[in-house]
């Protein structure tokens, strides 16, 4: 810039070529300036509102449409998804309570059989013990008659060491009132 | 550039921050008229040229799954569309294809400019005031064809108490006029002062004892006008919408 020493038909730049006050005041330049600038802003708004801005805001609405739809799809994926997982939910609660009934019914079969083999042994045992009382009552019985007959003779053995006279049915009666008594 | 600050003089620093705005022809010695084509035309039509690689090239493949270009137009495209749905309101969309290219024209030049050797067009009030001026009287006229005369109620604050509503009347008229002054001078006083401020530091640079620090305060500067380019075309595009906000919808 500064090489332009020669002189020049400016009245804003001195003889040395360097600017004479402020460039941005010298009015002769100002209409060139002008006249660009309005050139370049015409430019600019014509390439950008005929062209450019169109373009972007195609651009833009097809990326909004695109967006939209995949997430669209994705959330039709997610319902189906969360569809999927009920029905492997309702699956596996089907199963577990067929588990369950297969559980109770075995328990139940087997708490009959128990229930039955209970109540046979009882009824045995019960059988059992009722003959093993039978049993004992005889013995018992016996065991009176045997304790009677002893002291019967026996009773007769001291009457007779004692030098008394009894007949067997006088014993017999006073050991049967003794021992009644 | 760097070769200004050798100088003519001998022996001192001789600094020329101003001579990166001249403008001059890029053919040829003559004056500068209208359709010259300069160094200011060159800078506009290479901004118009990154725009429509970016915004047009760059979408030339319709991607559902954007490139990294296209990713970068699309962003652009849904920042400034979103600034204008929040500022200025759904039915305000109409208007987002130039609030756009306002955009992209003040980002591409800022950053162009940041080139080495290049010209900053935005730096110029001639350009910024057609810009703002621009925005200005498309708004004015907008709100009147939009609300007829209720558009004035944007000066008569309906909240304030009655009698201070005259003056609070002068005071909006007064602020509204100004709006199109600073939404331009802020623009291209940012990035001319940003501009000016590096060459100083690079006339700097030219002292070998000064030169670290004078090379270290141009990456500093550098870095900031980097930041500066995109907070002022951001700026600029957001007061752009507020000012079309108060066109649409003049009631406080």
């Amino acid at each position: 810039m500064a090489t332009e020493t020669t002189g020049t038909a400016s009245a804003c730049v001195g003889p040395d070529g360097s600017a004479i006050g402020m460039p941005q005041l010298c009015a002769d330049w100002m209409p060139n300036q002008i006249f660009w600038l309005l050139i370049a802003l015409i430019a600019i708004y014509f390439v950008l509102s005929r062209i450019a801005l169109p373009r972007i805001a195609t651009v833009l609405a097809e990326r909004q449409g695109t967006i939209t739809n995949d997430l669209a799809a994705a959330e039709d994926l997610k319902q189906k998804a969360v569809e999927a997982e009920e029905a492997y939910n309702k699956a596996l609660a089907d199963a577990r309570a067929q588990a369950q009934a297969i559980i109770a019914q075995n328990k139940a079969d087997m708490q009959a059989e128990l229930d039955k083999a209970i109540a046979k042994a009882d009824a045995e045992i019960a059988a059992k013990a009722a003959e093993s009382e039978k049993a004992i009552s005889e013995i018992r019985a016996s065991a009176v008659e045997s304790v009677e007959a002893v002291a019967k003779d026996t009773a007769g053995a001291i009457v007779a060491a004692l030098g008394g006279q009894a007949d067997d049915a006088t014993v017999a009666a006073a050991v049967d009132a003794q021992m009644k008594g | 550039m760097a070769t200004e600050a050798d100088g003519h003089s001998e022996g001192g620093l001789v600094f020329h921050p101003m001579d990166q705005f001249i403008v001059k022809p890029l053919f040829g010695d003559g004056a500068v008229g209208m359709f010259t084509f300069t160094n200011v035309a060159l800078w506009l039509v290479l901004a118009v040229i990154c725009v429509i690689a970016l915004m047009v090239l760059g979408t030339s493949k319709r991607a559902t799954v954007p490139t990294r270009t296209q990713s970068v137009a699309e962003l652009a495209y849904g920042f400034i569309y979103k600034m204008v749905e929040d500022v200025t309101g759904k039915d305000a969309v109409k208007y987002f294809p130039y609030i756009f290219t306002l955009f992209l024209f003040i980002l591409f030049s800022n950053f162009l400019a940041l080139i080495p050797m290049s010209f900053s067009p935005t730096s110029h009030i001639a350009v910024t005031a057609v810009l703002g001026f621009g925005v200005f009287i498309a708004v004015t006229i907008l709100g009147f064809v939009k609300n007829g005369a209720s558009f004035l109620s944007l000066f008569w604050v309906s909240s304030a108490p009655l009698a201070l509503r005259p003056v609070l009347a002068i005071i909006e008229i007064i602020s509204y006029f100004v709006r199109p002054v600073s939404h331009s001078i802020r623009l291209a006083g940012n990035i001319m002062a940003g501009h000016a401020v590096l060459k100083v530091f690079a006339g700097f640079a030219a002292i070998t004892a000064v030169a670290p620090l004078a090379i270290f305060g141009i990456i500093g500067i550098y870095a900031l006008e980097v930041l500066v380019s995109f907070i002022q075309a951001y700026v600029f595009t957001i007061l752009t919408c507020v000012y079309l906000k108060d066109a649409l919808h003049p009631h406080h």
